[in-house]
């Protein structure tokens, strides 16, 4: 085993981390660690762009993109954080320019500017030029010059030493006065041990996607951040809130940009209609995503899917240019061919919707401080990012709002980590502090063989989830998807791995996030049967009105103490947060 | 080794697709074992639009384990899963099985050129070593402005192709010349220098020249074009290598 001592150390090194290190790094002694390569992080797949009102080709401005992100969240966004977000959106995007983003331009050299769904001119008129983009490959191109510059700044990385533990001086749920005081990890190329000791610790580990089967998510996007943090007493936010994007290639889920729709493309059913014009008059297909993944899910239930098992609908671009797809959307209709053989120049594309981001996390305050409960913070914990909730999604995220997420909040937690860095000592760290992981992983790798596999039951995992907490949610499909979770733990308490080895033993790794896995998609089923209301992502067919007097407020799961009785039989207990709210009353949503 | 797995009928959006049976010839290696490097064969029933990363997925999921890979987005975008299938560097989860031969196996390998630490797995530091040498990132003199610096949109094209390198190594494990001298900088490491010289807003073009005109840069290429074949962003690596050359040579970009 190896000790570390560094002021700061950030977890994972997609586009919140590495901009909270190119912060955190100016003036404090910053580690990186990452269980991928930076440039593997799934901030490169997306795709669309970047909003911010920089009104370079019409009237715009920061309050409207504040209330446009409230109003798609359907009122459960911290409404302070959404306008912090907005208004230093602007800084966000001409910093990674002048950091040498090539974003695409204006005739007169400027940012260029994109529709997206959801965003829109005063207060819902019409949708509005705000998202920032590099064709159609913005995430690709902000990993790529956040990693640049973090190699122009040397941030020290270490890649792929997996974090399995995070250190506290004390449990979050009992003790007071605690603070952070780093990181245990497992060095995939050895097997060694690192504890890495830090007067602050930043989250910026992603997503947990893959608890679903139909997924844009990539395979490593298994939650360990949340699940390693609720596992030491840490409350995970608004769980039940997951967002399915529309437009994923029909099967297999891979993520077709909202930026389609943007410039141009049109949803149709096997009729060939419009069917949005139905479902929302003035926006249409650029509706928020939430709007637009139940209307595709209602017309296939009704009946006017399309293809041989009318299981999907159509994303159409047969009516744009070829050149300006070329030019616009050269990526996706790239994969429509690789992956479909469809051409879209010429066909319409098979698509339907797909596990894409989960709005709740590691609940932080604006200085991405990270909470112990409804009020207190954990000084020297951070989170930043899909891993955190500040909440600026609230109940549904606006396309392009997550790579200004990650810019913005990663941004200040960098420089709230390192001001906590510079006026606190290094933490005592106890010896044996390492034992736990020690442990998880000798269980995991040391059982004798099983007929059982951790591949199986990943996949009835994935498949309850995505049969019982998809678009469309019950009493009756929460709870059944509950039941399936709680038999798969007792098949995970037994399963054995094939890799006995210790170098590159993924195996292991992928035994070690099924476990992430398995809790988190517990408190995503037990979240969405609490919550007896439709609001957002989460859509209740046996309560599908919003409900403003028993759920305007954020969900808190904490994972029970020894002895303490849980919900519905699980280690979860639940409590609330209120939302913050600053200029707007909630009131009904219409697009 | 043989072993057989079946797999439930896959999803798909397409029409309804056959099945079929595809072996994968793939080259193992395991450091704490002493059997060296040495070929297995592993048979799996496969579908359609199935790529060569599931049967990747199918074997190490049902069969066996211990089958090492990197891999992570699974659409060519992260650039974790670039290896040698038969015989050309592409990315598994790019590459379709119907679109290769599947009567004979399918030949499985690590990319060329980097050490192997584990089955499919081999040593990046010295392809980003390469990387960080040429200065990838944006060198612009002169006061920042307050808004963003200005690019016409002819400017922005001169270098868009470049952009899209994914850092995968597959091409500069394609190329014969950095397979003899592993001290060459490599295909990667001139396109992304290229990103730079030929980007309007930056400053720092000549020394990038210099750095690339050493012994070890741009005038070991021998145009061999394999980087190209095996972009799987579709990059015109060699002309992108080319014109770094036009340059050395000009003096001016």
């Amino acid at each position: 085993m190896q000790t570390h001592n560094y002021d700061v150390v950030i977890v994972g090194a997609g586009g919140a981390g590495m901009r909270a290190a190119l912060e955190s790094s100016k003036d404090a002694r910053t580690a990186v660690v990452t269980k991928l390569y930076p440039t593997r992080s799934h901030t490169g797949a997306a795709q669309g762009g970047m909003c911010a009102a920089l009104a370079n080709v019409e009237e715009d401005n920061w309050e409207w993109h504040t209330y446009d992100t409230v109003k798609g969240g359907d009122y459960l966004v911290d409404q302070d954080a959404a306008e912090v977000m907005a208004k230093e959106a602007i800084d966000a995007v001409l910093d990674l320019e002048k950091m040498g983003l090539p974003f695409n331009r204006t005739p007169e050299g400027k940012i260029d500017q994109r529709r997206f769904g959801g965003h829109t001119r005063d207060h819902g008129e019409a949708p509005v030029r705000r998202a920032c983009y590099a064709a159609d490959r913005t995430g690709h191109m902000i990993l790529q010059t956040l990693y640049q510059n973090c190699v122009k700044q040397q941030v020290e990385f270490f890649n792929e030493y997996y974090v399995l533990d995070v250190l506290m001086t004390g449990d979050p749920r009992t003790d007071e006065g605690i603070r952070a005081s780093g990181v245990v990890t497992y060095e995939l190329a050895t097997g060694e041990i690192h504890i890495f000791r830090a007067k602050s610790v930043i989250f910026a580990s992603g997503g947990f996607g893959k608890i679903f089967k139909t997924t844009s998510n990539a395979h490593t996007l298994t939650g360990d951040g949340p699940a390693m943090a609720f596992r030491r007493g840490i409350p995970l936010e608004d769980m039940e809130f997951f967002q399915f994007h529309p437009t994923g290639l029909a099967g297999l889920g891979i993520l077709l940009s909202e930026a389609a729709r943007g410039e141009g493309g049109i949803l149709r059913n096997s009729e060939m209609e419009r069917f949005m014009e139905r479902y929302a008059p003035t926006l249409k297909d650029l509706a928020p995503r939430d709007v637009v993944a139940r209307a595709m899910a209602n017309e296939v239930r009704e009946g006017r899917g399309a293809g041989p098992n009318k299981d999907y609908v159509y994303l159409d671009l047969t009516h744009l240019e070829p050149a300006h797809i070329d030019a616009k959307l050269p990526d996706i209709t790239e994969f429509a061919r690789t992956y479909l053989g469809v051409e879209p120049y010429t066909e319409p594309v098979p698509v339907f919707p797909t596990a894409h981001y989960g709005m709740g996390g590691i609940p932080t305050n604006i200085r991405g401080e990270v909470l112990a409960n409804a009020t207190d913070v954990i000084p020297g914990l951070y989170a930043a990012g899909e891993t955190a909730c500040v909440s600026v999604h609230g109940g549904n995220r606006l396309g392009t709002n997550s790579l200004l997420d990650i810019n913005v909040f990663g941004r200040r937690a960098g420089i709230a980590a390192a001001e906590h860095a510079a006026t606190v000592d290094m933490p005592e760290l106890p010896e044996g502090l390492e034992q736990p992981t020690v442990e998880l992983l000798e269980r995991l790798r040391d059982r004798p063989a099983t007929e059982d596999r951790i591949a199986d039951i990943r996949s009835a995992l994935q498949e309850t989830m995505d049969a019982n907490v998809q678009v469309f949610r019950t009493d009756e499909t929460c709870r059944k998807a509950l039941a399936d979770i709680k038999e798969l733990k007792k098949r995970y308490e037994t399963v054995a791995i094939q890799d006995k080895g210790r170098r590159y033993n993924l195996d292991l790794m992928e035994a070690v996030e099924l476990g992430f896995l398995l809790d988190l998609a517990e408190i995503v089923a037990l979240g969405a049967l609490n919550r007896k209301e439709s609001r957002g992502g989460h859509f209740r067919e046996d309560y599908e009105a919003r409900d403003d007097v028993n759920y305007l407020k954020h969900t808190m799961a904490y994972r029970t103490l020894p002895g303490e009785e849980g919900v519905e039989g699980t280690s979860i207990r639940l409590g609330t947060k209120p939302v913050v709210i600053t200029r707007y009353e909630p009131k009904e949503r219409t697009f | 080794m043989t072993a057989v797995a079946e797999k439930p009928q896959a999803e798909t959006g397409a029409e309804e697709i056959p099945s079929f049976e595809v072996t994968l010839r793939i080259a193992r290696f395991n450091p704490e074992d002493d059997k060296g490097t040495h070929w297995e064969d592993f048979t799996v029933t496969m579908h359609g639009t199935d790529r060569v990363l599931d049967a990747m997925h199918e074997i190490k999921w049902h069969i066996d384990g211990s089958l090492t890979f990197r891999r992570s987005c699974a659409h060519g975008i992260c650039g974790s899963d670039a290896m040698r299938i038969n015989g050309r560097n592409r990315l598994a989860c790019k590459t379709l099985l119907k679109d290769l031969d599947i009567n004979k196996p399918i030949t499985v390998e690590p990319i060329k050129g980097l050490p192997v630490e584990k089955d499919l797995i081999v040593d990046m530091e010295p392809f980003f070593d390469s990387y960080k040498e040429v200065m990838p990132f944006l060198i612009a003199k002169g006061q920042e402005p307050s808004r963003e610096r200005l690019q016409s949109a002819e400017e922005r094209e001169r270098f868009d192709d470049t952009t899209k390198c994914i850092l995968c190594a597959a091409c500069t494990s394609s190329c014969p010349v950095f397979w003899t001298d592993g001290q060459y900088f490599g295909p990667a490491a001139i396109v992304n220098a290229h990103r730079f010289i030929f980007d309007s807003r930056d400053d720092a073009g000549e020394q990038r020249l210099e750095i690339l005109n050493s012994k070890e840069g741009v005038w070991r290429c021998r145009t061999t074009f394999n980087c190209t074949e095996a972009c799987p962003r579709g990059i015109q690596v060699t002309k992108a290598i080319a014109e770094v050359k036009q340059a050395v040579i000009s003096g001016r970009v």
